[in-house]
């Protein structure tokens, strides 16, 4: 399993086997100005992926998972939006200081991203084989002709039938399931190092959300990549990630080996995750869910921000921010990829 | 879609129907004898009066003489001119040339400085240009063309010296009523450039084009431009129907000979030929440019089914 460990302020972290993270997030700020004043959107997040690893980043709306994937990729909406602190490596180096025309070098043939939305994020009027061929033309200069056949063996690959006669086709004449799997051959076309995928089965029919999902898996198996796969549903993550970061207004609360996390969860939030999942065996009975909504990021709550929301809350969660810390087991042995963000984590490890 | 195009000229047909049968209805109830006021002040001998009515077939009643507007029409012929006694359609081929270069040249106008305009203001939105351009199609919008037309000659014609004040057919006499037409459209174009920009600047598939790292140019000049254009297209088309079928004030203002320009005369002189045939032109070009209009509009935008 992976060994990557990640805490709120340690530098540079190399796996145990001196492999360099494909991509490693250290301290990310980021901040967006409104009217209303400065949205706190990530508050020094930290992670790391590795060639062939699979990062699950979970948590609700507005808790920065999808602004930190656009930091990395260098695609925030600037302005409101800025990175304010921190630093973003790309095997080892620091994306942050390059120039944009260097930066926009990296999208596409070294890191790229898949969309939620597909119908929205494909480009209505351009046949899906213009929009495929137009990573090869634009960053292999490859002729026209070319890079029509190279779209057609890259829906091939991910098996859209009759891909030569659909190559022309544009993005409305596909069904749901289809158009994503364009957008992961569309992001897979120079073959990357790390891909970013924006929760990309939510919009999607559960039938179909598998078979991409697992399309996924099989294609970053193949190609060695590592993926951010930014989710809200537990469901999916627990087949593919190697591990997952929980995000709470916009920090990691905890992080885990996948199996782990779901077995003994270090953090309220996570284990009110786990218990909103609908289970079989308490059919009939009230669903649970976590009371309350995620903080107001112009004027977060002081303390843990959890705190409002948390059952187990006590005085010092409500003034004091809880750093990021390793979680060992109760004899002391390091549980090896593990930190939470809570007072409490011991209580809530071990019971 | 060969279907479609059928359907809807049948359609236009029924439109061209209608506008005429309103048209001579209206000139049927209109005060005043056409032939009778061809002398002008003086009086006429009734005898000649009587002769031209029966050789123009205004005696006949207006069925009759629908009826024979539309067999005649069907042949391409729009019948004799009362002042002249000459074809219509002769009459009016060379005024109708004028007016086409005329809505040519406003229509380029429009999209050379609607659509940069537009695009400038959307892409430095809030900077001292958005808010330039903001105020001045405000301006634009809001003067009548003849305020315009009329301003322009003041300047350019009468301070300046720069252009002629009487129409000559001159590429440079042109230019001061082109524009005095363009202006509005330029500006209405310019603020649906704008619009339509900024809604898709901030689409999703933006972003994605962004993230698949191509340069601002192509992102901007093929992802944007593209769907920005769509709708600003098919205003241009309509508003070029419509400035085809003759721009009154302005070609009155600067006495530009096209069929404007004969429509305003032939409405004094209650030439009532020249009349049906400048409006009867007017509608069929308008109805036309419409479905040129819906089938762009179906290539341009390929969600769009034509059915």
């Amino acid at each position: 399993m992976t060994t990557s460990h990640v805490t709120a302020d340690v530098p540079a972290q190399r796996g145990t086997d001196g492999e360099t993270p494909v991509l490693e997030v250290r301290d990310l700020h980021v901040e967006f100005k409104t009217r209303e004043g400065i949205v706190k959107a990530v508050n020094g997040v930290n992670y790391s992926v590795k060639a062939g690893e699979t990062l699950a980043v979970l948590g609700e709306s507005g808790s920065g998972k999808s602004v930190t994937a656009q930091a990395i990729m260098g695609i925030l909406d600037s302005p409101p939006g800025r990175v304010a602190k921190g630093e973003i490596l790309f095997k080892g180096q620091d994306i942050l200081q390059l120039p944009e025309a260097e930066r926009r070098k990296l999208r596409g043939p070294k890191m790229a991203m898949i969309f939620q939305d597909a119908l929205s994020a494909l480009n209505p009027v351009f046949s899906v084989g213009n929009q495929l061929g137009e990573m090869f033309r634009v960053h292999q200069g490859m002729s026209k002709k070319d890079a029509k056949a190279k779209a057609i063996e890259l829906m091939d690959r991910v098996k859209i039938p009759a891909a030569r006669s659909r190559v022309g086709d544009y993005p409305h004449q596909f069904s749901g399931g289809m158009r994503q799997r364009i957008m992961i051959a569309m992001a897979l076309a120079l073959e990357p190092d790390l891909i970013i995928a924006d929760e990309p089965t939510t919009a999607l029919d559960v039938t179909v959300q598998a078979q991409v999902m697992d399309l996924l898996a099989e294609l970053q198996a193949e190609y060695h990549m590592g993926l951010i796969l930014i989710t809200h549903d537990l469901g999916v993550v627990a087949d593919v990630a190697d591990k997952i970061a929980v995000m709470y207004a916009g920090r990691i609360v905890e992080q885990a080996p996948v199996h782990e996390l779901y077995k003994r969860p270090a953090h309220p939030y996570t284990r009110g995750l786990l218990d909103s999942i609908p289970r079989l065996d308490q059919k009939g009975q009230e669903l649970y869910a976590i009371k309350g909504l995620p903080p107001n990021l112009l004027k977060p709550p002081t303390g843990c921000a959890f705190s409002p929301r948390c059952p187990k809350a006590q005085d010092i969660c409500r003034t004091e921010l809880p750093p990021l810390v390793p979680v060992s087991e109760q004899d002391g042995t390091e549980l090896v990829g593990r930190v939470s963000a809570c007072h409490f984590w011991k209580e809530q490890i071990h019971g | 879609m060969g279907r479609y195009v059928i359907r809807r000229l049948g359609q236009m047909i029924v439109v061209l129907f209608g506008a005429t049968v309103v048209l001579f209805c209206t000139l049927f109830i209109l005060p005043g004898d056409p032939v009778g006021s061809l002398g002008g002040d003086k009086a006429r001998d009734p005898a000649v009066v009587a002769e031209l009515r029966e050789r123009y077939g205004l005696n006949d009643p207006l069925p009759v003489q629908y009826g024979n507007f539309v067999k005649n029409l069907a042949q391409g012929d729009l019948g004799e001119d009362f002042t002249q006694r000459r074809p219509v359609t002769e009459i009016l081929q060379p005024k109708l040339v004028n007016t086409a270069k005329l809505a040519i040249a406003a229509i380029i106008i429009d999209i050379v400085i609607g659509v940069l305009a537009g695009l400038i203001a959307a892409l430095f939105r809030y900077s001292f240009w958005d808010v330039l351009i903001t105020l001045l199609t405000t301006f634009a919008v809001g003067f009548p063309s003849f305020v315009i037309g009329m301003v322009l000659q003041k300047f350019f014609v009468v301070d300046l010296g720069l252009f002629p004040l009487i129409s000559d057919g001159t590429l440079n006499s042109m230019i001061l009523p082109a524009f005095t037409l363009a202006i509005l459209d330029a500006a209405l174009v310019a603020r649906l450039m704008r619009g339509t920009m900024l809604e898709v600047l901030r689409a999703d598939y933006v972003k994605t084009a962004v993230a698949k790292g191509l340069p601002r140019r192509t992102v901007l000049l093929k992802h944007v431009m593209r769907n920005s254009i769509i709708p600003v297209v098919t205003y241009l088309g309509i508003s070029f129907g419509t400035l085809l079928g003759g721009a009154l004030i302005t070609e009155a203002i600067f006495n530009w000979d096209g069929i404007g320009l004969a429509l305003v005369q032939a409405v004094q002189q209650q030439n009532n030929p020249i009349i049906i045939g400048v409006v009867t032109f007017g509608v069929a070009v308008f109805v036309l440019l419409n479905l040129i209009v819906d089938l762009l509009y179906a290539v341009l935008d390929p969600r769009i089914r034509l059915a």
